[in-house]
């Protein structure tokens, strides 16, 4: 290329300035393609073939994904289908930690004695693993012994069985998720509320602004980067909603509580497992879904820094 | 702990013994022997920890490596095991669960240690280490499956074991009219509610019939395995099972045996122990074999636990002397014992343990189990269909009514996996 000399600098002390920043970029590049891109491509390779994970894999097109979708003369797989329905519940349901969380802030951001001790409390079940809350809301849910029956029993209501009724099973790990997902929420909004301008406050109050209208036009707007972040930490929460399903039900009762990650870990690696190819299309289908909300929160995210501009 | 100490110091002491006796002329052993075992649990890890010294004493020149697995966590391990650097010797399950492993060649076949008499007293239990006419391990242990019952509750009640399905279920209805359940389950997990159906299918159209189901020759939707739920169905309705069920493991619902609100539990022999822990005395307890249905010799579920050699092994000849140490029937003897494993040897010529269950169970699965020995619902099925169908049960024990779409989902997934 260029012709060395003695006196000229050496070429990457010329490049220095363009090189730097990849450079530091390099180590980062490095693990998050053999992490994350080069496993997503193995994924999609796999999803197109029959494999049990020991011997050859059999090239099979897209049969996984025509049975799993019930293309052709094939009905829709219809774990699949309970599985898509119950993570759409999960992402629905999920999302009344944010406002759950915001109405938890708004009543401990006071100042009285002791105010750091509540906090505390209520910020405890986010701080226990997602396995211990699973375990202490079956005890809860259980069908005889479980605090939850007791209550209801005082108020003459029939036992029910929760985590045993099919139709409600879904909707008892999604309460006992709730817990820790609102106590996160309710920090993020607690920082929040640091930072609301005290002065905009005085002058909304000087203009006769209190209750709901200075909730709604003053204080929102300024929290706004803490809604942001709770929808996406609680979207993403539901999305891999995977622990508390395994420890509180196992998928059942007869599948009715498995979700896409849960059921593409049963496929592909539980005890009866082992179909890697079709657990693999499970994996890809799950990544279109979790790429369309993180592409939309990233677009968002862009616009607003455009705008802020 | 003390207890698990005197066990494997005891058994220890007695394989030693054992051995030495049987290999006298045997010669020995060097090089090095690498051993992956699941027997996790303190009275099986002791019995494994015992094999290893047992065998060490005989070849004092081997040097030998034992690695213990947990069990549960060997089920999915196995394979990456088997894959690069296997070990020589490794633990796993007979019949259908190892058909993955031996299809991708990663067992070796042992055909000719079985033909060449090098493993006596085995020729009954071959059968379930046999695929497509090659053996490929030897089985360690078995237990049978039946019904334990609380023996002072049938008594109070005057009730007496029954042989027949019409006494089973007037049984039942003087239990139910007493304010009990007859049947403890807990189908958390699934595979318990895989023993019922294995018992009521062999009962009402027995043992081959079953096992043609588990090759996938007969579909699920054919009129006799509805005969099978419709009897399956009598229980249910009456309200013999313990409600709620679905929400319990196997454990958990042993409580209720404990507390007298059901009095028997279709179980394998494994339950005794946890009965007897929870403080149930053996004059509270029995057992009795699954009664007839149909016009059948009986078939009985036994799970067989194995050791297979590693076809990628390095050290095969030192693997080939440790089955057979470990089938020979005085070693046979001493780790099935009550204070050992407390399971039935696998070995003719060994000796049963004088323990009330074991001595029922082994006079029932050498004389009373003419139509032939199953391994269990998970293991005769092929994993898939396995997964399905225990699923389809377990939905079946809660909504009766649901049977229609079961067995159609059931033959849907027939079809697709038995291709």
């Amino acid at each position: 290329m260029s012709t060395v000399t003695p006196t000229s600098r050496s070429w990457y002390k010329r490049n220095e300035i363009a090189l730097t920043p990849w450079l530091f970029l390099l180590p980062a590049m490095l693990f998050f393609a053999v992490y994350v891109i080069i496993p997503i491509g193995q994924s999609f390779w796999i999803s197109f073939h029959q494999w049990d994970g020991l011997g050859e894999k059999t090239y099979i097109g897209t049969a996984n994904y025509e049975r799993l979708l019930g293309i052709g003369e094939q009905n829709i797989d219809r774990k699949f289908e309970t599985s898509f329905w119950n993570n759409l519940k999960w992402l629905a349901l999920y999302l009344l930690a944010v406002p759950a969380g915001l109405f938890i802030a708004l009543f401990l951001n006071q100042t009285v004695r002791g105010i750091r001790l509540y906090k505390s409390l209520f910020f405890f079940p986010f701080v226990i693993s997602q396995v211990v809350v699973g375990l202490v809301f079956s005890w809860f849910y259980l069908p005889r012994e479980g605090l939850l029956n007791a209550i209801l029993g005082v108020f003459g209501a029939g036992p029910v069985n929760i985590l045993g009724d099919p139709t409600l099973a879904t909707y008892g790990i999604i309460a006992a998720g709730l817990w820790p997902q609102t106590a996160y929420c309710m920090i993020l909004y607690l920082t929040g509320l640091n930072a609301v301008d005290p002065e905009q406050v005085e002058a909304a109050r000087l203009d006769g602004a209190k209750g709901y209208k200075m909730l709604w036009y003053i204080i929102l707007p300024q929290l706004k980067p803490a809604t942001f972040i709770a929808f996406v930490v609680t979207i993403i929460g539901a999305l891999r909603s995977f622990d508390l399903i395994s420890v509180m039900t196992n998928g059942g009762p007869f599948g009715s509580t498995r979700v896409l990650s849960f059921y593409m870990f049963e496929e592909s690696l539980s005890e009866f497992g082992f179909r890697m190819g079709y657990g693999s299309a499970i994996a890809v289908v799950l990544f279109f879904i979790m790429l369309g909300f993180i592409g939309y929160f990233l677009y968002s995210m862009w616009r607003d820094e455009k705008g802020a501009r | 702990m003390h207890s698990i100490l005197k066990t494997s110091c005891a058994a220890v002491a007695a394989l030693g013994m054992a051995a030495s006796a049987v290999f006298a002329d045997g010669h020995q052993l060097s090089g090095d022997l690498k051993i992956t075992s699941d027997m996790s649990n303190p009275a099986p890890r002791a019995v494994m920890e015992g094999l290893v010294a047992g065998f060490q004493e005989m070849h004092p020149e081997l040097n030998i490596e034992l690695t213990v697995v947990d069990r549960e966590a060997w089920k999915t391990q196995i394979r990456n095991a088997l894959g690069a650097n296997p070990p020589d010797v490794v633990n796993w399950y007979a019949a259908n669960r190892m058909g993955p492993y031996v299809e991708a060649g990663l067992f070796e076949d042992i055909s000719d240690m079985y033909a060449d008499g090098d493993l006596p007293g085995l020729d009954a239990v071959q059968g379930a280490l046999t695929l497509d006419g090659k053996q490929y391990g030897v089985p360690y242990t078995y237990y049978q499956w039946g019904v334990y019952y609380r023996e002072d509750i049938f008594n109070e009640l005057g009730l007496s074991e029954p042989v027949t399905f019409d006494e089973e279920i007037a049984n039942c209805q003087v239990i139910v009219d007493s304010g009990r359940a007859c049947y403890a389950i807990g189908t958390k997990f699934l595979w318990t509610a895989g023993g019922w159906f294995d018992y009521m299918n062999m009962r009402t159209n027995g043992f081959d019939f079953h096992m043609q189901l588990a090759r996938g020759e007969v579909e699920w939707t054919d009129p006799r395995v509805r005969e099978t739920f419709a009897n399956w169905r009598k229980l249910i309705d009456m309200g013999g099972f313990i409600a709620d069920h679905q929400s319990y493991s196997w454990q958990e619902a042993l409580n209720f045996m404990i507390d007298g609100e059901a009095t028997s539990y279709l179980m394998g022999n494994f339950a005794v122990a946890a009965m007897r822990e929870a403080g149930l005395t053996d004059a509270q307890i029995d057992f009795y074999q699954f009664p007839l249905i149909g016009d059948y010799p009986q078939g009985e579920d036994a799970p067989t636990d194995t050791f297979h050699i590693p076809s990628g092994a390095e050290n095969k000849d030192n693997a080939r002397a440790f089955l057979q140490y470990v089938t020979s029937a005085n070693v046979q003897t001493e780790i099935n014992s009550g204070d050992a494993l407390g399971q039935l040897p696998i070995n003719a010529e060994s000796g049963v343990d004088a323990d009330e269950f074991l001595e029922q169970g082994f006079a029932m699965l050498s004389t009373n189990a003419q139509g032939g020995v199953a391994q269990f619902f998970d293991r005769d099925f092929p994993a898939e269909m396995a997964s399905v169908g225990m699923e389809g049960l377990q939905e079946f024990m809660v909504f009766p009514d649901n049977l229609d779409d079961i067995l159609a989902r059931l033959e849907e997934a027939r079809q697709r996996i038995y291709q």
